[in-house]
């Protein structure tokens, strides 16, 4: 797809590559530096997969020292860093350019310490999310986030974009789910921000450093929560004669006092593949279907399960359908789950991640669909709908230059209406290169500014994950290496 | 006494703040005064009022979601709530009563600008978790906004949570926006009785371990529960341990007998009826229980739930200190006799060796001009810290010393 633009590589840092590989070598060792072509490859894109660059260098460290002697070295040496976790970003959030080291901290995945009396879990960042929960579940814990990728996503990840996944609307996102941070600047420096106390002193730093895109530093450990497992928990289908009624619903499951653990939405194409996909028991006869998971003892998941489906009667429902066990739960979810796969094989796609209100659901299914046909393009929609979380899927043929072409606009169209609508940009996903330029939309420009002046004073010479989040246009200055002597920065 | 300047827009904040960063005068920002008492004591050349800004500007319940006016009485965005059925979750604390400022002043803004949430904090999040997003005027008298009004919002910086617990020092707010949540059916106390410190924190982390979702864990010591109110604990003469139950009416039965059946081995409790327990738990968000006395100052320390009580030991080693533990003991709320430093040197030692961090809340003005009313920095962090504060308000106007004295 042509039209993100990547910056031009610096020639003069790839020029002095053997200097700076010999110069790492030597403060980090031969074993943590992937130098040829073939290794450096695997690293040229993460799950936004149309746009790849082959970094010049790729760093594997094992402890918080390392990453703090890479970084510090890089930093004297003007390079730029692009720190990477699982590479599992939607948003090219970790693409590399050709000038530029690539900090990928899998080989971090140690559990630090767990303290069940406190019920918090220290851990390297390189661990994947659902690592965190299968060291604390047998004790009764889980760790809440639960990013569509948590199987292979790092904690680190999950902290760079602040992600989370379906049950986000009763225990909140990744930034309500962390203590605290261990960090290095791009100077080196070792920084602690926050710490195991459920309040932070001074200025909440952690809020800014979550989510940032690894843009202010790199994150190489976390405290996180850990929650107490439900007592159980169990979902019901309600399938819909139209997405009205599917949205209806769901303000309505609110209204009442309820809030279930996880609302998801599938419109009809999204739950023809997935049943394809899956055979999870999804009735083929609707236009709209919602999964509603609510937890509870057995007892009480009964008794709110019947006033969901009391509620969902008023929305002349063509299925209900309440989980009777645990395999026909896990059926249920595991379709779900597993949709972006499941249409994955039969088109590829591009996967969107805007937000709106959630009264403008109809309205804004409506359009997708219109302007997916504008560019003769279909469109398979999935969304977290307690969240108003939406991920239509724009189906394209990506060996058609013309098609990726559409589906990109198409995609940026939608976005763009869900900022109009009153939502935002990205629920989960990020921005990174996908939505930078978008950032316009949502932002003014002394928004933007802001935001820019808090990654200055973390990173003054912009070598961090740089031409990511903000538009190119904005940071040029910054990027150069200039910011702190701009008088915006001053 | 200082000019005053109370705007009654957004756009006449904005324009005072301009002329104000232009001339270089220091601003003490305030709301309706609830917080007056409280912090370092800033220095200024004006002082600047949200009170004038006023009013909810969006409320959808059926996506319990509100925004409001930053100067906008808590009082009454909880009124329009409740005539919903809704609630601001994560309880906000007022400190009006206990620092000698007004009570029910509190606004929204000085909420979020503190980020002091009560007893439900320990289920739901604090008022920064229940933040979606701000307007707000920085000391260079530019507007900006972050986050928005959906509950998932990742686009860029998450300025708006950055602002909270940053006491005006930053920006001032002028628009919030936040989750509410449905009020519960009903709600329960069990109030476990005799109970010394750290068995009590042990019980409360046993509760809180269990899947019942217990919405409030506080300890009282003896002489602290001599201060409640509630007539059926108010004689009981020996320490209470409290855990809340809030849920549907169906549900609330089966999970008190849960709870009783996981923390047997810590005694019978005594149980609070739904009327009880709302005023029980009220007294805890005005801290009823730590009454405004020129003769004592008061803590607020944070920190890991085990280590409260030996928090509170170490420092009752040198003072007649009387706390209590809220958050299950993640939070411990301190009286210590008034004196020259409020005890500083000798709560901040005790509280160093164990982690956390503590904050005098309520002191005399002069200590508070000469103790460090925040946790000290560390070297790293406060450079970050100073970077922060340059970048929003490169002249230092915005509560100049309210959190650190040269900044």
């Amino acid at each position: 797809m042509p039209h993100i633009e990547l910056p031009e590589p610096d020639v003069g840092v790839l020029r002095r590559l053997p200097i700076l590989i010999e110069g790492l070598k030597s403060r980090v060792g031969q074993d943590l530096l992937i130098v040829d072509e073939d290794g450096r490859r695997a690293y040229e894109t993460d799950a936004f997969t149309s746009y790849r660059r082959v970094p010049m260098l790729v760093v594997l460290p094992r402890t918080t020292e390392e990453v703090s002697k890479i970084l510090k070295y890089c930093h004297e040496n003007d390079v730029k860093v692009i720190p990477r976790g699982a590479g599992t970003s939607l948003c090219g959030g970790s693409l590399p350019t050709e000038d530029a080291i690539v900090l990928c901290i899998s080989k971090m995945n140690r559990v630090i310490e767990i303290d069940y009396a406190n019920r918090l879990a220290r851990l390297e960042a390189g661990i994947t999310n659902l690592q965190i929960t299968a060291q604390v579940a047998a004790e009764g814990f889980f760790y809440a986030p639960d990013p569509s990728s948590q199987l292979a996503c790092t904690l680190a990840g999950n902290l760079a974009m602040n992600s989370g996944g379906a049950h986000c609307l009763k225990y909140g996102v990744t930034t309500h789910n962390i203590l605290g941070v261990k960090m290095v600047l791009i100077d080196g420096t070792v920084v602690e921000i926050g710490g195991s106390a459920l309040e932070r002193n001074g200025y909440d730093l952690l809020s800014l450093v979550i989510g940032s895109e690894g843009q202010l530093g790199v994150i190489t450990e976390a405290t996180v929560k850990l929650v107490p497992s439900p007592e159980g928990a169990r979902p019901m289908m309600i399938g819909f004669r139209s997405p009205e009624a599917a949205g209806s619903c769901v303000s309505a499951i609110i209204a009442a006092g309820i809030i279930p653990v996880a609302i998801e939405y599938m419109d009809h194409a999204a739950i023809e593949v997935c049943e394809a996909f899956a055979g999870a028991g999804y009735p083929l006869d609707v236009e709209a279907l919602l999964i509603v998971e609510v937890e509870g003892s057995e007892s009480e998941i009964g008794i709110l399960l019947g006033r969901i489906a009391e509620i969902a009667a008023r929305f002349d429902p063509k299925t209900v359908q309440i989980s009777a066990d645990a395999d026909q739960s896990a059926r249920i979810w595991a379709g779900r789950k597993a949709a972006f796969g499941a249409i994955g094989r039969i088109s590829d796609y591009l996967c969107m991640d805007g937000t709106i209100p959630l009264a403008q659901l109809p309205h804004a299914l409506t359009r997708i669909s219109q302007i997916c046909a504008e560019y003769g393009l279909k469109v398979a929609n999935i969304f977290h709908a307690g969240d108003g979380n939406l991920h239509p899927l724009i189906l394209y043929d990506a060996n058609s230059p013309e098609e990726a072409n559409n589906a990109e606009m198409a995609g940026e169209a939608i976005l763009k209406l869900c900022v109009e609508l009153g939502g935002c940009l990205t629920g989960e996903h990020g921005v990174g290169i996908e939505k930078r330029e978008l950032m316009t939309t949502q932002f003014s420009a002394t928004d933007l500014t802001v935001q820019m002046r808090i990654k200055t004073v973390f990173d003054p010479t912009w070598r961090l994950n740089p031409a990511k989040v903000f538009p190119l246009a904005f940071s040029d200055v910054m990027r150069a290496g200039n910011a702190a002597s701009t008088p915006e920065a001053a | 006494m200082s000019e005053l300047f109370r705007p009654a827009a957004e756009w006449e904040l904005q324009s005072m703040i301009a002329r104000l960063a232009r001339e270089k005068r220091g601003i003490e920002v305030v709301g309706h005064g609830a917080l007056r008492n409280t912090g370092r004591v800033a220095s200024s050349d004006v002082v600047l009022t949200t009170s004038g800004l006023k009013g909810v500007t969006l409320y959808e319940p059926t996506e319990l979601v509100m925004s409001a006016r930053s100067g906008t009485p808590v009082y009454e965005i909880e009124s329009v709530l409740a005539a919903r059925g809704q609630m601001l979750a994560f309880e906000p604390v007022d400190l009006g009563p206990t620092t000698g400022a007004p009570g029910g002043a509190l606004s929204i803004g000085g909420v979020f600008a503190t980020n002091f949430s009560g007893s439900r904090r320990i289920s739901v999040g604090s008022a920064r978790d229940n933040l979606l997003g701000v307007r707000a005027v920085n000391g260079r008298g530019e507007l900006f906004k972050s986050g928005g009004r959906v509950m998932k919002n990742v686009a860029g910086l998450d300025v708006a949570r950055g602002l909270t617990g940053s006491w005006g020092t930053l920006a001032v707010m002028t628009e919030v926006t936040f989750k509410v949540a449905p009020l519960p059916q009903t709600m329960q106390t069990l109030a476990f009785v005799g109970l010394p410190d750290d068995l009590a924190i042990e019980a409360l982390s046993v509760a809180m371990a269990t899947p019942l979702e217990v919405s409030g864990a506080v300890h009282l010591p003896k002489n602290c529960a001599e201060r409640l109110k509630v007539a059926k604990l108010k004689h009981v003469g020996q320490s209470l341990t409290l855990l809340r139950l809030e849920t549907f009416s169906t549900s609330i039965d089966e999970r008190k007998e849960k709870l009783k059946a996981a923390l047997k081995v810590y005694g019978n409790p005594i149980e609070l009826d739904p009327e009880e327990t709302f005023s029980l738990w009220s007294e805890f968000r005005t801290l009823s229980v730590m009454p405004f006395s020129t003769d004592t100052s008061l803590w607020r320390i944070s920190t890991l739930p085990t280590k409260a009580p030996e928090i509170v030991a170490a420092i009752q080693k040198f003072m007649d200190a009387v706390a209590f533990y809220d958050w299950s003991g993640a939070l411990v709320w301190l009286e210590v006799p008034a004196a020259a430093d409020a005890g500083a040197a000798d709560v901040r030692r005790a509280v160093a060796v164990r982690g956390g961090h503590a904050t005098l809340i309520r002191a005399e003005p002069e200590i508070r001009s000469t103790v460090d009313v925040f946790e000290p920095l560390k070297p790293e962090i406060e450079r970050l810290t100073r970077g922060i504060k340059s970048a929003f308000d490169p002249n230092g106007l915005l509560n100049r010393g309210r959190m650190y004295a040269d900044f």
